[in-house]
């Protein structure tokens, strides 16, 4: 049997297996036709939740950049739910787009809608939180861990080393949550006393009445750091009403936010730049469907904002 | 009526009341800070905004019925109400107005059950679907703020009263203003007849339509009333605002010993059921319990009251 005949029965038979049972992740896209313009690029992109202003953003930034490039760019909405992100994916890959940016709702859970993409052969690119599955050709996300490192280092530096402090906490086993709170507890670890920390599900009602709440028990706490604004400007109604000066550093840089800072009602919040994610994503999109070879890890800078 | 029955009801109907006593004692054993003027003021004033909910949410499920849009209400007139003050709108008008919308949104769940005859799981389910993403196509999901500082409105959520928190006022004077009504009006023994019995109380010349319409509409408003509180407190609108707020609700009625089947519970045990959830929300704090345990915790308190209500009931 010559090269040749070998070669192709080799191709038919792993097609044949990829159409069948399809375990197998994909090689690259070699049969994508490369000829495309990008006008013709069908992109979709799957958001966590468009219900926080973030996401938003994130989402406002991508369909921005995918005006400017000329993409065809379908944003669906997973409403926070993860099974609603797998159907979501799957309608996505029914109509048949070039390439699937995810941003999971859960990085454990998203795993199996990544590796349909992969079975269907379309390269998927995850954005702020990762997948635990399947392959991913880029991720995008800021660095959260530097993020609570920064936001904790300048608690420190305002209220003194050794002073009493609490966490406001994300939902649990969300990664901005996990990562935001290792880097907090790395500085705090050495120079606070951390008397208390309770999640408030990155809600501004919970950030309010677990601030109370804390406050109670804890009224001598000299700042606060909150996983997210949201959470911060609650615990800042609670603070403000108990007459107490707790300085609260807050993360994300919301608009709310970013007006409590300029306001001296917070000493400062972490800007993650969602729109410059949203715009990257499909930045990244289009030069992999160009066939250019994109980086495997995108870290988008944190910066911190204070008066 | 033979005396043995009264006290066996009375028995039952002071078992929230005794359970709320037992959490309330072993919380301030275990925390110094729980039992403080400050703490307990910090607790109803909590509780003042899910209360208000389930006090509505009691009227409902006595006729027999269940409302799960109240989340989604209270997000859609508080952003309304937000919206309103930021755009410069005198307070009493933008809040008048967030209770009309209220009521009016209640309405529209008692008309779709009453005249279109759907279930109120499933009318309410739908409802509050729709409130919700009108709440998102309203705010575009974003939070709105600077409500700027109308004393009046600032005062509702966050002022005092004579040195007790407005919302706790709010929620005394609702609460008498309901007990009232539904024990000593017509419209509150309606709401009882249509309970426990719908064919009975229409025959017995009861408008059953009328009523269920009103019982919604109450709620509704109601619903606006805690969105008012908790957007002076947080001196914001969140289109996530809410979410949820409607099991606490079942939860708190539930607890405080009225029948999911209707036509049975009164509105104080719903009252005693909003502390029992808010006092373990604060206590487990105090102490210290992680958020996870918690949750087990609250979900067994449910249980447990739940069970010892049917065996008493049986």
């Amino acid at each position: 049997m010559n090269m040749k005949k070998l070669s192709v029965t080799a191709l038919l038979a792993s097609s044949l297996l990829l159409s069948a049972c399809s375990m197998s992740p994909n090689g690259d896209d070699k049969a994508k036709d490369t000829k495309k313009t990008d006008c013709d690029f069908k992109i979709g992109m799957s958001v966590s939740t468009l219900n926080n202003p973030f996401f938003v953003t994130l989402s406002d930034g991508a369909k921005a950049e995918a005006k400017d490039e000329k993409v065809d760019l379908t944003v669906v909405d997973a409403q926070d739910n993860a099974s609603k992100q797998a159907s979501d994916v799957e309608d996505l890959i029914q109509q048949d787009v070039d390439l699937i940016i995810i941003n999971p709702t859960d990085s454990k859970a998203v795993a199996s809608a990544v590796e349909s993409a992969n079975n269907a052969n379309i390269p998927v690119i995850t954005v702020d939180r990762v997948s635990e599955g399947g392959d991913v050709i880029s991720h995008i996300a800021s660095d959260n861990k530097e993020g609570g490192k920064m936001a904790t280092a300048y608690l420190q530096e305002v209220i003194g080393e050794g002073a009493k402090v609490a966490q406001l906490e994300g939902v649990a086993g969300s990664s901005a949550a996990t990562d935001r709170g290792a880097g907090f507890e790395e500085v705090a670890k050495k120079g606070f006393d951390v008397v208390a920390s309770q999640t408030a599900n990155f809600n501004r009602a919970e950030g309010l009445t677990v601030m109370e709440n804390i406050l109670q028990s804890n009224g001598d706490i000299k700042g606060v750091f909150a996983q997210n604004d949201e959470m911060a400007l609650g615990a800042i109604e609670a603070i403000e009403a108990s007459g107490k000066d707790i300085k609260v550093v807050g993360f994300d840089a919301t608009d709310d936010g970013v007006q409590a800072v300029k306001d001296g009602k917070m000493i400062a919040t972490i800007a993650q730049k969602p729109t410059e994610i949203g715009e990257t994503a499909i930045e990244t999109a289009v030069k992999s469907l160009n066939g250019e070879k994109v980086e495997k890890d995108i870290p988008i800078e944190l910066e911190l904002i204070k008066k | 009526m033979s005396k043995a029955k009264t006290s066996n009801g009375l028995m039952q109907k002071l078992g929230p009341l005794f359970g709320l006593l037992l959490i309330v004692v072993i919380i301030s054993i275990m925390s110094p800070n729980f039992l403080t003027t400050d703490n307990i003021f910090n607790v109803l004033r909590q509780v003042s905004i899910s209360a208000l909910i389930a006090f509505g949410m009691t009227f409902v499920i006595l006729t027999g019925g269940i409302d799960l849009s109240v989340g989604s209400t209270l997000a859609l007139t508080g952003a309304v109400a937000a919206s309103l003050l930021a755009g410069g709108t005198d307070p009493f008008i933008a809040m008048g107005v967030a209770l009309m919308l209220g009521l009016i949104l209640g309405a529209i769940n008692g008309v779709i059950i009453a005249k279109g005859k759907v279930a109120p799981f499933i009318a309410t389910l739908a409802t509050m679907t729709i409130y919700r993403g009108l709440t998102l196509v309203y705010t575009d999901g974003k939070p709105i703020s600077g409500l700027g500082d109308h004393l009046a409105f600032q005062m509702f959520g966050k002022g005092y009263f004579f040195g007790i928190p407005v919302p706790v006022v709010t929620m005394l004077v609702t609460f008498f203003v309901l007990y009232f009504i539904l024990r000593k009006t017509t419209f509150g023994r309606r709401v009882y007849a249509i309970g426990g019995n719908a064919e009975a109380a229409r025959l017995s010349g009861i408008n059953v339509d009328r009523t269920t319409i009103a019982v919604y509409a109450l709620t509704g408003m109601l619903a606006a009333m805690a969105a008012l509180i908790l957007t002076s407190r947080l001196n914001s609108a969140q289109p996530t605002a809410g979410q949820s707020y409607e099991l606490d609700a079942i939860a708190a009625v539930v607890l405080g010993g009225t029948s999911l089947t209707g036509g049975r519970g009164w509105i104080v045990g719903t009252l005693i059921g909003a502390l029992i959830i808010g006092v373990l929300n604060n206590g487990l704090n105090l102490i210290g319990v992680s958020s996870f345990f918690q949750q087990v915790v609250k979900g067994l308190v449910i249980l447990f009251a739940v069970l010892i209500d049917r065996k008493k009931a049986a």
